[in-house]
């Protein structure tokens, strides 16, 4: 018996070590890839060509989206609103969710399942097939070469599509709540431009898009260079990066809130 | 070290934790040579080549090429050194996303400042010594394993290296590709007057193409000499390697218990 709970806590602590020291392995995997990142700066094709790949790529998924979580929050803040007979601060209600919240939070999510597994799965294949060793046998740093163009790619796409998907979600509410559900236009808009502030809104949303969007690529990049060289390896990797990136957004989400607007 | 080898190793020891892999390794290879490094699988061939691109460090030894000890090289110096090697991977190792054209340009276009023009004019020439200037369009998933194995060489070849590296590069492949890449091997070396290292365990296709061949077994060369020499050596490891025999210095039967006991047909302690 004493045996068996003294193995589950030698198991616990080994993997807390583990977990620790592959953490440990991360961050110095982040600082080499902002270091080899002036080769993205000195040719910017390389981080152009990736951001086809993971943004432009993922705009339909991201505009389908929005649309569709735009008209469903019109369709449940028309609900709730009118029983208070406050229909006309539905513009406020869609703007202010999809800015501060769903506008980020769900494009991180949807861009690290589409994006970001789709980068794990690209560069852990290119270390099982021996691409990155051949890379460096010429004297090319994959790191610089292959790693830094997709992150970077992934922290520019995501602040991006955060605005595509919160623009169509905003179009997707007035849809439902003014041409469906007859709201007055002028006051959906109006309410909406009165109660909506840069800074403290917009910006912040951004903010948040920004930091998803690091969270994202660097462990998509790190999950597919750390990704054991077989199959299993590879589709492992995969899985990882998609639960990893989505605990992560919804973590940091709290934080940067209780941060961002704890005074209001 | 004497000028006249382009890769001399003596007394290298290399192990993976408490494994060790390579265990007082000395060879040396000639410039201008095509010499082969031969063994089971398993025994450290290509180990032994990462040691000679310095993608690993030894534990103790010295690995020198064109003069210089690998393991003293920091990341510029190595990088220096690997732009004067060029090595072809089992599988071809071909980047899947560029096609076979931009595989060839891809070290010319990363380390050189040459003007598009004539780098196409360069790439076509490397893929006609392969034979596959036709095929320049096509994307590595179109090519068969011969086809890929060329275009490999042609990028391996790209910059006119002095040191040419082969890891395996008979395997999974039809007699008539055999015969293409044994025979490009010898022909692009003597053309470019490089050395050439070729790891393998194809006896029959290696042995016409080479000069000088090493036999590795458990992390030592166990025997060295021209094809001739090799195929004509009494030493048991070699004989039956060469001659593919099935039972030998290395046993057919891996070691375990007694047959008949494990059997039941012999009583135990009589």
């Amino acid at each position: 018996m004493v045996d068996k709970g003294w193995l589950t806590v030698s198991g616990i602590g080994r993997r807390s070590i583990e977990s620790l020291l592959r953490l440990g392995f991360a961050a110095r995997f982040l600082g080499l890839t902002l270091v080899q990142s002036l080769t993205c700066l000195r040719r910017p094709r390389l981080v152009v060509r990736e951001v086809y790949f993971s943004g432009v790529l993922s705009l339909v998924i991201i505009l389908v989206s929005g649309l569709f979580v735009g008209m469903v929050l019109g369709l449940q803040g028309y609900q709730t609103l009118r029983t208070y007979g406050s229909e006309s601060a539905l513009g406020v209600l869609v703007a202010l969710s999809l800015l501060r919240e769903l506008g980020p939070v769900i494009t991180a999510l949807l861009f690290a399942s589409r994006a970001g597994s789709a980068v794990t799965a690209e560069i852990g294949l290119m270390k099982a097939t021996e691409q990155l060793r051949a890379m460096e046998m010429m004297a090319v740093d994959p790191i610089a070469r292959v790693v830094a163009p997709r992150f970077w790619a992934g922290v520019i796409s995501t602040p991006l599509l955060t605005a595509m998907f919160t623009a169509m979600g905003i179009y997707g509410g007035y849809l439902v709540g003014v041409v469906l559900l007859g709201v007055d236009e002028g006051s959906f808009w109006s309410q909406m431009q009165n109660s909506v502030d840069f800074r403290e809104d917009v910006v912040n949303g951004l903010i948040k898009s920004l930091v998803f969007g690091v969270a994202i690529s660097w462990i998509a990049v790190f999950e597919g260079y750390d990704a054991p060289p077989t199959a299993e390896g590879v589709s492992g990797a995969t899985t990882r990066t998609v639960v990893t990136s989505a605990l992560t957004i919804l973590f940091l989400d709290y934080i940067l809130t209780s941060l961002m607007f704890r005074g209001l | 070290m004497s000028s006249d080898n382009f890769v001399e190793i003596s007394d290298l020891q290399f192990g993976y934790g408490r494994r060790a892999i390579l265990k007082g390794l000395d060879l040396h290879v000639p410039r201008g040579k095509v010499v082969s490094i031969m063994g089971g699988s398993g025994c450290g061939k290509t180990t032994l080549l990462r040691l000679i691109g310095g993608a690993l460090r030894p534990s103790s030894g010295l690995v020198r090429v064109a003069g210089e000890s690998v393991a003293d090289l920091d990341r510029d110096g190595l990088y220096r050194l690997r732009r004067r090697m060029g090595m072809l991977f089992q599988f071809g190792a071909l980047f899947t996303d560029l096609s076979v054209f931009d595989n060839v340009a891809f070290p010319m276009r990363e380390r050189t400042a040459l003007p598009e023009p004539v780098v196409r004019d360069l790439v076509l020439m490397k893929l006609h010594a392969v034979g596959l200037r036709g095929a320049a369009k096509l994307m590595p998933g179109e090519l068969s394993g011969g086809m890929a194995r060329r275009v490999a060489l042609a990028r391996a070849v790209a910059l006119d290296p002095e040191l040419i590296m082969y890891d395996e590069p008979f395997t999974g492949l039809d007699p008539i590709s055999l015969g293409v890449i044994s025979n490009l091997i010898r022909t692009l070396n003597d053309a470019l007057g490089a050395t050439s290292i070729v790891v393998t365990h194809d006896v029959r296709e290696s042995m016409k193409i080479l000069d000088y061949c090493y036999l590795m077994a458990e992390g030592q060369v166990v025997a060295q000499g021209t094809p001739a020499e090799m195929l004509a050596s009494q030493k048991p490891y070699a004989r039956q390697f060469f001659h593919g025999e099935i039972d030998g210095a290395v046993p057919f039967h891996y070691p375990g218990a007694d047959y008949g006991t494990e059997l039941g047909l012999v009583q135990r302690g009589r």
